[in-house]
């Protein structure tokens, strides 16, 4: 494992672009576009204002950089350096900005949530769309591009609009059976949208493309209900992470509910895997990691250098006693992602931060609980093949596979702390981000080789 | 009765005896005082007795007390003390015999009456006891029913308070109900009314942003704007194309066509994994009714022979249902016709195993219990008794060794100066070297014979090793062979090619300079067939190492042998060899970034292919 050397940054902006070749990072008012294989500088945008978000298009040909303060947002043209656009919200405000599906056109969410601005690159055409709903996940582009679902809210009343991304026109328009919309999203196969209720009500309903209603799930009533959701590659499952500390997971076929993973803080199964990570006893077993990484760089040796070590169940998990009496208490399942094979599924309970939870979909079972040593901030599977990325806020990152875990601590003076981690497109550099500074990881491509062959089911 | 005799001193004298008799006598019961003074009376012994008595009857008074006792006597029924007197004047005299009679009985009634005296005693002091154990009894029941009611008071006290409990529970149930009712409803109604203030506030809301909206846009607001440098043309090449009223309608049917198309190809999509899963469930499910009807089959037979048996029956029918569905191949239809059928002679495929199999284990179960019942304690006994009989056995061995032991330290002590026992020994030397020699020279056989073998063996590997080599030559001229055809009969491999193809076009279109392209196809025609053959080849070569085989391939390979080697030139396996390392340059240089080991990984692969091409050339 490589890793680059440091570089600056600020607000946690650094994207790969969608087509792999380019990284954009931001500093301050500036945009600086990297060659992702030689990390040279190809180009440098300057903005008017501290940039607060950016966005490649989808066919890496532009960047858009918004500036939420000044109610603006710039577009760079990676083809023709001078080339440049700036759009103006004016006394509207400006709170998101996203570029559509076909890299053409950019949606402005207005202050308020007034309104949707739809600006082409193509024609001096702007159209509005009115009454987006302001909550968690508003809008969803399907997978292909086509079509873009929007939540509403009209007359007390959710909505949601499936618009043709082509010409913004509007396909269909109906009315949810929800209290107080909170979420939608596109199944990844574009013919099914799941919309969910606020936390207040569990509430799933699934819409067919012709907004038809295919099914609605209630799992209980009268508590907290879902706080994640995520869909399975293969539009196979659709996972629901809920307030009670469960995923239960449907299918596609009924949709109705296949099996419910609980959370519970220990864990008896002398099949399940326990990772904990532990101090490593300096100098004491230099090797002795679970899955030991060719360490190219020799000068780690921190102090506080961790090592997994395979826990004897029964394990228990250091619990969070959530505050009774504060809004958005510190339970549930905060986070799920399904592997890019749609095999595992990890997961995270708020209550026990510090444990990543990997689910074997195959089998509908728990498969391996990884314990940091400190709340998990976040987790990212690799885009080519099950292999999960996490960090936890301090100067390491921790990579999980069927074959093992590593965690690796990241080089150079000074703490770097891993806030925010993404993947390259082609699962084999990871892009490590601080709060003002990032690095990338480079993998090994044996190594990637040998996970990859590594099956499942081969691990015991 | 009989203290009074012990009491009595012996020293005493006589009259002080009697007066202590007499004073003894005082303190028993008055009844007895009299009969003792009748008995004193009535024994006159001693003068001192006789003068004790005086106080009845004297000297003087004789008459009188005669008559005053014959007066008693016949009031108390007795005859008469008196002789009858003949004439009234003359005096009575005194009968002795009716005296001595009226004593006697006197006497024996007397004694009857002691006796009744102490019955009764007796009697009166069993029933004292009696009364005593009576009197406990009660005293002790008393007692018991006086706890019993005090219990019963307790009892019923706590009843009363559980009661009282009971009622106050219920009272503070109803009310907690009550409450709760209440509280519902309370919450009820906040929630409308929070629902409705909800709505109210929305629409506050909404009309707030209306007008926020409305000023936001007709203040004409000059910063709205967007500044480019030039429009950018669409991505799809395409001229933007903005919706206009015309068109608007056309627009949207088209729009609507794509979803409904989309929508129907996933439909479609889904179908198909479904008939193929269907389609896969069908073919398991014959397979395993096959192997049930050929795991029942056995059985079948003799249950018809039996003929009247009931599972025979529904196994010939069971198989004639299946014969059917093989025969007429029912699996392609529509699930709707076949399920029935196939659904029912499954289950009565299975009824019949799993009767079959219950039949099957009580069979096992009943062997088991009376293997148990019978065999396995007997055995048991045996063993114990074969175990005692052993251990006794070796008790008398070791006995017999023992002694046998001390037999010989006599003799080892008597040896040096018995000659008998030392001509033994020596016969038993003799008898021993004679053994010996006996053994050395079939051992020295053995010896021999092993290095015969010995021999052979490595010979054996010699010729193994040449044959080893011929072996080699063959594989090679077969391998020659096989690429022949492969590049001959190009099409009979097109799967194989194919698979190879999209491997190896990823490469060449990524690393392929141009220089190589006017001269690629037969090049990568032959690089296609090279991995397949080997592939081949390393497939069939473990999977099949009889001679046969491998005799007709080869066969066949010496047949195209020679056109193969008119075949290939040196000339047209340059490019391609070219074209591969420009591959593995690109290889490396794309995981530069990564490390040394990508590159080295690259490089092996590369190094095996070339391996393979060496193998090809003639």
């Amino acid at each position: 494992m490589n890793f680059s050397e440091v570089f600056k940054l600020s607000g946690l902006l650094c994207k790969f672009s969608p087509d792999g070749k380019y990284l954009a990072s931001c500093v301050q008012y500036r945009v600086v576009v990297r060659d992702v294989h030689t990390l040279q500088i190809l180009h440098l945008y300057t903005c008017l204002d501290q940039i607060q978000h950016i966005e490649w298009s989808a066919d890496s040909l532009f960047i858009l950089c918004a500036m939420y303060k000044r109610g603006q947002v710039q577009v760079w043209s990676l083809e023709q350096p001078e080339w440049h656009c700036r759009i103006d919200e004016g006394s509207a405000g400006l709170v998101a900005s996203c570029w559509s599906p076909d890299g053409r056109h950019i949606l402005n969410t207005t202050e308020f949530h007034l309104r949707i601005t739809v600006w082409s690159l193509c024609t001096k055409s702007v159209s509005y769309i009115k009454y987006p709903k302001a909550c968690q996940q508003g809008v969803s582009f399907t997978r292909d591009g086509r079509y873009m679902a929007l939540a509403e809210r009209r007359d007390c009343q959710d909505h949601v609009s499936v618009f043709v991304c082509s010409d913004w026109q509007l396909l269909r328009h109906f009315d949810t059976e929800t209290q107080d919309l909170a979420g939608i999203e596109w199944a990844p196969n574009g013919c099914v949208l799941a919309v969910w209720d606020t936390c207040l009500e569990y509430k799933v309903l699934l819409y067919s493309l012709d907004g038809r209603l295919l099914s609605a799930y209630c799992a209980y009533e009268w508590s907290l209900g879902i706080k994640s959701v995520a869909w399975s590659p293969s539009s196979q499952f659709l996972a629901i992470g809920s307030y009670d500390g469960k995923v239960r997971i449907l299918n596609h076929v009924t949709w109705k509910m296949i099996t419910e993973f609980g959370h519970p803080a220990t864990i008896n199964n002398p099949k399940i895997v326990v990772y904990k990570e532990a101090e490593k006893t300096p100098r004491l077993a230099p090797g002795r990691l679970a899955f030991p990484p060719p360490r190219a760089a020799a000068g780690v040796a921190s102090p506080a250098e961790t090592k997994y070590e395979i826990a004897s169940v029964p394990v228990s998990l250091q619990t969070l006693k959530p505050v009774a009496d504060r809004a958005n208490p510190k339970i549930g399942i905060g986070a799920l992602a399904f592997s890019p094979d749609s095999y595992f599924l990890a997961t995270r309970s708020d209550s026990v931060p510090n444990a990543v939870w990997i689910w074997d979909i195959q089998k509908l079972r728990l498969f391996v609980v990884l314990e940091q040593l400190s709340p998990v901030r976040s987790f990212q599977w690799d885009p080519q093949q099950p292999r999960l990325a996490i960090c936890t806020g301090g100067g390491k990152v921790y990579l999980w596979s069927p074959a093992g875990c590593v965690s690796v601590q990241v080089p150079g003076e000074g703490d770097f702390q891993v806030l925010s981690l993404c993947w390259h497109l082609n699962g084999d550099s990871l892009a490590l981000l601080s709060k003002d500074h990032f690095c990338l990881c480079f993998l090994e491509t044996e190594d990637r080789v040998g996970t990859a062959f590594g099956r499942p089911g081969d691990h015991t | 009765m009989g203290e009074w005799m012990t009491v009595t001193d012996p020293d005493l004298s006589s009259e002080s005896k009697n007066i202590c008799q007499y004073t003894s006598e005082t303190k028993m019961s008055p009844s007895s005082l009299y009969s003792q003074q009748v008995l004193c009376s009535s024994i006159p012994s001693s003068k001192n007795v006789h003068s004790f008595f005086s106080a009845f009857c004297t000297e003087e008074n004789i008459e009188q007390s005669v008559s005053y006792l014959d007066q008693e006597l016949t009031t108390f029924g007795f005859p008469s003390l008196y002789e009858e007197s003949k004439g009234k004047d003359t005096k009575r005299e005194l009968n002795i015999v009716a005296v001595l009679n009226c004593m006697n009985e006197l006497l024996v009634l007397q004694r009857k009456n002691l006796l009744a005296q102490e019955n009764v005693e007796t009697q009166n002091l069993k029933l004292g006891s009696d009364m005593d154990h009576l009197q406990n009894c009660y005293a002790k029941l008393k007692e018991q029913l006086e706890t019993s009611r005090r219990e019963m008071i307790g009892l019923q006290e706590r009843d009363r308070q559980l009661q009282c409990k009971n009622r106050n529970l219920h009272q503070l149930l109803k009310n907690e109900k009550d409450e709760v009712q209440k509280l519902q409803n309370i919450i009820a109604s906040r929630a409308t009314q929070y629902n409705h203030d909800m709505k109210r506030k929305e629409r506050e809301y909404n009309k707030l942003k209306e007008r926020l909206h409305q000023l936001v846009m007709n203040k004409k607001d000059k910063k709205i704007a967007m500044e480019v440098l030039n429009y950018v043309g669409r991505a799809d090449g395409k001229r933007g194309s903005w919706r206009t009223g015309k068109t608007e309608a056309s627009f949207f049917l088209r729009n609507e066509d794509e979803m409904y198309k989309i929508l129907l190809n996933d439909y479609e999509y889904r179908q198909k994994q479904i008939l193929m899963e269907n389609a896969e469930l069908k073919k398991v499910l014959q397979q395993m009714k096959k192997e049930m009807i050929s795991l029942l089959s056995p059985q079948k037979q003799k249950p018809r022979e039996r003929a009247d048996d009931s599972t025979g029956t529904v196994i010939s029918d069971a198989e004639e249902d299946a014969g059917e569905l093989s025969r007429e191949s029912m699996w392609d239809l529509s699930c709707e016709t076949v399920r029935e059928q196939l659904t029912n002679s499954i289950r009565k495929q299975w009824r019949i195993l799993k009767s079959h199999v219950e039949k099957l284990d009580n069979q096992v179960s009943k062997v088991h219990l009376e293997g148990f019942n019978d065999e396995d304690v007997i055995s048991r006994q045996d063993h114990e008794q074969e175990t005692e009989k052993l251990e006794l056995e070796i008790q008398q061995c070791k006995e017999m060794i023992k002694t046998q032991q001390q037999l010989l330290q006599q003799q080892l002590a008597t040896a040096c100066d018995d000659d008998t026992t030392s001509l033994l020994r020596d016969c038993y030397l003799l008898e021993e070297k004679e053994r010996l020699k006996e053994e050395w020279s079939l051992f020295r056989e053995q010896k021999k014979n092993f290095e015969k073998e010995r021999r052979s063996f490595t010979e054996a590997a010699i010729r193994l090793g040449l044959e080893r080599k011929a072996f080699e030559e063959e594989r090679a001229s077969w391998l020659k062979q096989q690429f022949l055809n492969m590049t001959t009969f190009d099409h009979q491999n097109s799967e194989n090619v194919k698979l190879f193809s999209a491997f190896s076009g990823s490469s060449d279109r990524d690393s392929l300079t141009m220089h190589s392209r006017p001269r690629q196809k037969k090049p990568q025609n032959m690089s296609n067939g090279s991995p397949v053959c080997t592939s081949k080849l390393t497939k069939s070569l473990p999977a099949s190492p009889s001679t046969s085989d491998f005799c007709q391939t080869r066969s066949c390979a010496s047949e195209h042998s020679s056109v193969n080697v008119l075949n290939i030139t040196p000339e047209e396996t340059k490019p391609n060899q070219v074209g591969r390392e420009c591959a593995n340059q690109k290889w490396s240089m794309a995981s530069r970034p990564e490390s040394q080991e990508g590159c080295y990984s690259g490089c092996s692969l590369t190094y095996t292919n070339s391996h393979v091409e060496k193998d090809d050339l003639p």
